[in-house]
């Protein structure tokens, strides 16, 4: 049979089940079984918020011996229903991304060999593999609305849904969506209804998790500390304009110094202009300061909805008023038109490769590999790409250098109770190692990374020679731990009078502006008030 | 509780002409840092109590650090430690030693 022949079939059996395009929830599972084949390749929206949990659910509500050995291919294995499949027997291949939530059972399942992985990818990896050699068959997606014609509208989180109907509906796939509701005109149309087959209206809104919310009453003092350094030590130096930022305290410490220190040092306008991001709460007062003049966005975040369509200046907004984010476009952005990444990590080698794999997760890539490299392909000049080249030496004639991007590293020197940042070897190289991965789960190579911020210090790499001045420059930040206390002072001392490494002192940051009162806003309470109320944070980030 | 002494010499006085300083809290994750002028002029010592054991390797790294950046000269360091990581110690003791010397 040909795929056109299938997709008919498919098409036939879903409409048994279906009124027009609309299925009820409590027939999902009857319409799965009406629609899959055995070893179909089936991606189900799994993305780094939004979840096709309805569908999920109703694919491991499937009868084994009518639907198995599934090939799932899904950037976010999130949910518990997705790891159930396997152990069901529905499903036996996977490809994905990122699995943070659920890595201590999918390393265990690797182990027992209840799955069997093809690779694990990075977002734009697996993005363009669905157009090349893992096109979804069937594709389960999630969207806020529904018309009865099947136009979908995402809401703000639109993230992956138009990259994977996209692959699926123009390569023979069935497109089946679960909606929060099902309604007579969208607000927008966000994927055309003529790209989708069947709609099931969900049970209960699909799930979206808060990630980036990072409450500054629990920013410290040490994380402001490196916050200033990084800010007069790096984004004033290079003139950082357009970037993008991880997601833990440490940046959230950058975005809340931005309206204080970074205008104490006449910064405003000539750093952290354009973004790659996911709307940060953190980063409205800078926002509200006049510091930040465009933002695209991955996915959206829990609470920010209001402040986002008030906000249409500065983020990408449309005719209905609500943000429109696209993980793929974002990550192409933070890839190619984003001089500088900063984020933080768990392990840190003295090559300078990291990682966040530990020995009983594996909590998969997600977009930080691509957010933290240096893109090959990339040809426009700006100040920060060449002064990087310029720092890092290489080809004599500067008409011949290939431009650097930055790639900064922000970690305190020890983790949660006293483990250490840097070590002898990541756990990750280990653990390739004891299960025999082809290769070990580096989140940044080490010859990506052009800056080492800690507590202690800017190591900047791009500076050193040869390898060993690269240990020790990394030894020479890495405070007080084992490989800290391993250096060779005499060369750290030679590397700091070089300015490879650089100490606060050195910077003339003064310890006694590290405090709190540094930061634009110090509660959960001051970010609603800044946004003029608009911010309404999850019950959880309520303390006050 | 436990309690470690450490005495270096130093090539120079602290600057600035304040008696005594304190800063910081004894909270868990934290630290409280009692500095006074009472020594001679070429000597720092410094008196740590806290309630985690098996760190002396460190404590001293941190305070001979400590004495070669600032050099502390005449000043006696008093530190009641609420499990601060030595990142902290260090930040604290760094803000501490500018506020004898005048700082904000």
């Amino acid at each position: 049979m040909s795929a056109a022949d299938i997709l008919t079939a498919r098409r036939e059996a879903g409409a048994k089940i279906a009124s027009g395009k609309m299925v009820a929830a409590g027939d999902a599972t009857r319409l799965l079984e009406a629609v899959l084949r055995p070893g179909d390749r089936v991606c189900i929206e799994g993305d780094n918020q939004k979840q096709a949990d309805c569908l999920a659910r109703a694919l491991a509500g499937c009868d084994p011996d009518r639907v198995n050995g599934l090939h799932m291919v899904q950037s976010g294995v999130v949910l518990p229903e997705h790891l159930d499949i396997f152990e069901i027997g529905i499903a036996e291949r996977l490809d994905y991304s990122y699995s943070g939530p659920q890595g201590a059972r999918i390393a265990r399942m690797m182990g027992q060999g209840a799955l069997k992985v093809g690779a694990v990818h990075t977002y734009l990896e697996l993005f363009a593999r669905y157009f090349v050699d893992l096109t979804p068959q069937v594709a389960l997606v999630v969207a806020v609305s529904a018309d009865r014609d099947g136009n979908l509208y995402t809401g703000p989180n639109t993230e992956d849904t138009p990259t994977v109907v996209e692959a699926t509906a123009f390569k023979q796939g069935l497109v089946i969506a679960q909606v929060n509701e099902v309604v007579d005109r969208v607000p927008r149309v966000d994927i055309p209804g003529d790209w989708v087959d069947f709609i099931v209206e969900a049970d209960r809104p699909f799930h979206v998790e808060p990630l980036f919310t990072r409450d500054p009453g629990a920013v410290t003092e040490t994380q402001i500390l490196m916050a200033m350094m990084a800010l007069k030590g790096i984004y004033a130096e290079y003139g950082v304009r357009r970037l993008n930022h991880g997601i833990g305290f440490g940046t959230a410490a950058i975005e809340l110094i931005l309206p204080t220190y970074g205008e104490r040092l006449g910064l405003k306008g000539k750093v952290a202009t354009h973004w790659a991001l996911n709307p940060h709460p953190s980063l409205i007062p800078a926002i509200e300061a006049g510091w930040v003049e465009q933002v695209h966005c991955f996915g959206s975040e829990v609470g920010m909805e209001g402040y986002l369509a008030a906000r249409p200046d500065i983020f990408f907004i449309g005719p209905d008023g609500s943000l429109r984010s696209n993980r793929a476009f974002c990550q192409t952005a933070g890839l190619y038109a984003c001089d500088m990444f900063i984020g933080s990590t768990l392990q840190i080698d003295l090559a300078g490769n990291s990682s966040t794999v530990t020995t009983s997760r594996v909590a998969g890539f997600g977009g930080a590999p691509n957010m933290g490299s240096d893109p090959h392909g990339r040809r426009h000049p700006s100040e920060p790409w060449l002064k990087g080249a310029a720092e890092a030496g290489g080809a004599t004639d500067p008409l011949l250098r290939r431009g650097r991007k930055l790639v900064v590293q922000l970690v305190e020197t020890f983790g949660d109770k006293m483990v250490p940042t840097f070590v002898e070897e990541l756990d990750a190289v280990r653990l390739a190692r004891e299960t025999g991965l082809d290769l070990a789960p580096v989140m940044i190579y080490g010859d990506d990374v052009t800056h080492i911020v800690t507590e202690e210090g800017i190591a900047n790499l791009l500076l050193c020679r040869d390898a060993e001045e690269r240990e020790q420059a990394i030894r020479g930040v890495a405070g007080y731990t084992e490989i800290g206390r391993g250096r060779d002072r005499g060369m750290v001392a030679k590397l700091r009078e070089r300015g490879v490494i650089r100490r606060p002192e050195d910077l003339e940051i003064d310890p006694l502006d590290a405090t709190r009162s540094l930061l634009a806003a110090r509660s959960m309470r001051d970010l609603v008030r800044m946004s003029g109320g608009l911010y309404d944070p999850p019950a959880r980030f309520r303390n006050w | 509780m436990e309690r470690l002494s450490y005495g270096h010499d130093t090539d120079a006085p602290l600057g600035g002409d304040r008696a005594d300083a304190i800063h910081g809290v004894v909270a868990s994750g934290n630290l409280e840092v009692l500095m006074e002028r009472v020594l001679p002029a070429g000597r720092c010592e410094v008196e740590i109590a806290t309630p985690l054991s098996g760190y002396e390797e460190v404590w001293a790294a941190v305070v001979s650090d400590f004495v070669e950046r600032v050099q502390p000269g005449g000043v006696r360091v008093s530190i009641n430690d609420g499990g601060a990581q030595p990142d902290t110690v260090m930040l604290r003791l760094l803000q501490a030693a500018r506020l004898m010397e005048g700082g904000r």
